[in-house]
């Protein structure tokens, strides 16, 4: 179940003082998503899969970071989820 | 005894945290079998063999759960103050802007409310651990949302007209027949119906239509209470869509026999709820001042992009797209305009004031409705701009025809002919039924039984229905659209009617100095500066 | 099908029976390709009443503030019933023109295209 498909998967962000290093770091660790900013809120979309990662978020805000805190800022996402301590994925699976 | 020599525990992996927080909460139930204990899971026909076979999306725990939504309100709480104190009901773009709010609290918060009831149900009724603790958290995320929009509302109730009655309204009103409907339709069913309907199709296929586009346009248009209580309503949001795909694949791997009904229930509730969510597309398009993207993108986006990739991905289980998708693809560049009609020209009879897209705005609608609204729309609105100049505004009162499924006004056209309303109807026990659509009717004739008894309210009026107590219907001068107005909580020439005549555009004014439709300037004198 | 339901054989009330209208029966009625009127027209009548009456008295209450209206001519307006074609006799009843209680009547008027052809 490690492949995916290329569909579109997503997550978008309320635009605040703690989603600024967040956003980036999904920037950074994701290449190929594109980012779409409207008020209030940006929405970032990748092709079948799309990452965050516990250490780059914890470097960019320069403290220990639970990846369940991101459900304080998430106004929506599309693909399924998978989530460990580190990562917190989303995908379609083939 | 002492533990001075032992190592410390390994601290548990999130996996292992949840596995222990969740799933050992559970238990083979001994003084009666577990049949009799979970009683509403059979009849439906949906067959579980494992319930340990749930996978967790969002690992969250009972003690998280409450740690993160504590921080949600109070991140919440501090907005609302401020925008209290602050008197931010002033700052937004115009009173435009605040009918909408009107819908919101009329149409919306109730169904949280509802929804709430429906997932304490799921969390009585599932038999796995997982889903009922997940259906727990839910239920207690809907109640919340409830009463954070209340709260938050409350503000402009102070100064604006068609909020304080809204409970009393969403059990009467005609148009609020449509949201209260959809709901209580969808918790009459039996638990895998109503959270196929609910989790899948409502919350995973379409809410992102309301939170996305519509709540980022409430920030544009300086609202930052109403931002505030939706994006964190829509937080809570993306754990229900979790949810929903999450339980669909559950029953889709089960057994083969449950692929069938998941997809009727995912053709049903997709119409459903994409019908419901139509009113969004007048809210969209002509109630926000300023404006995010049209409707019709925000269809594209959100069901057309995002649908087709969670479709893609169900297709090998057999799951195709909801039937009748087609025809919402089609009905993208026409459902704000008709529905707008509607409002307007029944606007005596609605809670909130409608009014007529300006020339900018027709202007705007030119540019994204380019294949309709030059064609179909913008002779209508400019005839009946002309009538409201000549002082003999367009108005229609006679009540419309509803569809028995939705109980809109039967105001969609026809899928292929934009200029011709859509009938379709059928016979059952020698009665005619009527729908606004195949997807409508396909809903009907698949259960009857159920939808004959479908509360409609014109039909409800002209059966004497909707009178307040000790209203003679025999008195001479008895008017009984009046007099069903009053029943259904709406105070004519207050609540509803015209928006340039109404007290909120004229208190605006007052209040604020500011037009009450920035496109088309005052409608008051300036005030003469007390001396 | 049929619904499937905790109770054996759950069937709701029939909640629009024609007896529950206190004599009158409802009927729908639609002008095709008049869009202003954003939806078709759902009345009180009483089963009696004459076609007649109906196109003199009761449609210009309507339809009457449509500029189309005044210019219809009505022994070119094209009927339906349900859908269906058919050809009222003016004289006679509602009930004897076979419009039963939630019947649909549509009329369509040929030539007339609405606010500025638009079919509004």
């Amino acid at each position: 179940m490690n492949a995916t498909s290329s569909q579109p998967v997503f997550i978008a962000l309320q635009t605040n003082n703690d989603t600024l290093s967040l956003i980036e770091a999904i920037l950074f660790d994701n290449p190929q998503a594109t980012l779409e900013e409207y008020p209030a809120m940006v929405r970032i979309v990748a092709p079948g899969r799309l990452v965050v990662r516990r250490e780059s978020v914890e470097e960019r805000i320069g403290r220990s970071f639970d990846l369940r805190e991101i459900q304080l800022n998430t106004i929506s996402i599309a693909g399924e989820v998978d989530e460990t301590e580190d990562e917190f994925t989303l995908c379609w699976k083939l | 005894m002492s533990n001075e020599n032992q190592t410390p525990a390994k601290k548990l992996t999130l996996k292992e945290n949840y596995a222990l927080m969740t799933r050992d909460l559970g238990w083979e139930t001994s003084y009666q079998p577990m049949d009799e204990v979970f009683r509403y899971l059979k009849f439906e026909g949906i067959k579980i063999h494992d319930w340990e076979k749930w996978e967790d999306p969002f690992r969250l725990t009972m003690d998280a759960y409450w740690k993160y939504q504590g921080e949600k309100e109070r991140k919440l709480y501090a907005i609302m103050d401020a925008f209290q104190q602050n008197n931010g009901q002033f700052n937004v773009t115009d009173v435009r802007y605040i009918q909408a709010l009107k819908v919101f609290i009329q149409g919306f918060s109730l169904i949280e409310y509802t929804s709430h009831r429906g997932f304490n149900i799921m969390s009585r009724e599932l038999a796995g651990v997982g889903p009922r603790i997940a259906a727990e958290m839910q239920a207690l995320d809907e109640l919340r949302h409830t009463q954070t929009q209340i709260h938050t509302l409350s503000q402009y109730n102070r100064y604006f007209a068609g909020m304080e009655e809204f409970p009393y309204m969403f059990d009467r009103t005609w148009y609020l027949s449509i949201p209260k409907s959809f709901f209580e339709d969808a918790v009459t069913g039996g638990p895998f119906e109503f959270i196929v309907a609910i989790s899948f199709a409502l919350e995973y296929l379409l809410t992102n239509l309301v939170f996305m586009p519509w709540m980022s346009g409430a920030a544009y248009n300086g609202d930052m209470a109403t931002v505030t209580f939706g994006f964190s309503a829509q937080s809570d949001e993306a754990r229900h869509m979790t949810l929903g795909l999450e339980i669909v694949k559950f029953l889709l791997e089960q057994d083969p026999a449950n692929v069938p009904l998941v997809q009727k229930w995912i053709d049903k509730w997709f119409w459903r709820g994409y019908r419901v969510l139509a009113l969004v597309s007048a809210m969209m398009d002509y109630m926000l001042p300023k404006r995010v993207m049209p409707w019709c993108e925000a269809f594209e986006i959100y069901f057309e992009q995002n649908g087709g990739a969670l479709f893609a991905d169900l297709a090998r289980y057999g799951i195709r797209m909801p039937k009748h998708y087609e025809v919402a693809i089609k009905e993208k560049g026409r459902i704000s305009h008709e529905l707008w009609s509607i409002f307007y020209q029944y606007r005596d009879a609605a809670g909130f004031h409608p009014w007529l897209p300006s020339e900018e705005e027709m202007d705007w609608f030119s540019e994204k409705y380019p294949d309709t609204f030059d064609k179909l729309y913008r002779p209508r609105y400019e005839y009946w701009r002309q009538l409201e100049k000549e002082g003999r505004p367009f108005i229609n009162s006679n009540l419309p025809q509803l569809c028995q499924i939705c109980q809109w006004p039967m105001l969609f056209s026809e899928p292929d002919d934009p200029t011709q309303t859509c009938y379709r109807e059928t016979e059952y026990k020698e009665e005619k039924f009527h729908f606004c659509s195949d997807g409508c009717k396909d809903i009907f004739c698949d259960e009857p039984e159920k939808y004959v008894n479908a509360w409609l309210p014109v039909h409800q009026i002209y059966q004497g229905n909707c009178l307040l107590e000790g209203v003679d219907p025999t008195a001479p001068g008895f008017n009984p659209l009046a007099e069903a107005l009053k029943y259904m909580g709406i105070k004519p020439g207050i609540d509803g009617g015209s928006l340039s005549a109404s007290a909120d555009a004229h208190n605006w004014e007052a209040w604020t100095g500011r037009p009450h439709n920035s496109h088309e300037g005052m409608v008051t004198e300036p005030a003469a500066k007390a001396a | 099908m049929s619904t499937i339901a905790i109770t054996p054989d759950y069937h709701g009330e029939m909640k629009d029976s024609v007896e529950n209208f206190n004599g009158n029966q409802v009927l729908n009625i639609g002008w095709d390709q008049h869009m202003l009127f954003a939806a078709p027209i759902c009345i009180p009548v009483p089963p009696q009443m004459p076609f007649g009456a109906l196109v003199k008295e009761v449609l210009p209450s309507l339809y009457g503030a449509h500029p189309d209206f005044a210019k219809i001519q009505w022994d070119d307006v094209e009927w339906l019933s349900s859908g269906a074609a058919f050809k009222p006799d003016h004289a006679k009843s509602l009930a004897e023109n076979g419009l039963v209680h939630k019947a649909v009547l549509r009329f369509r008027t040929p030539g007339l295209t609405g606010i500025k052809g638009s079919y509004n």
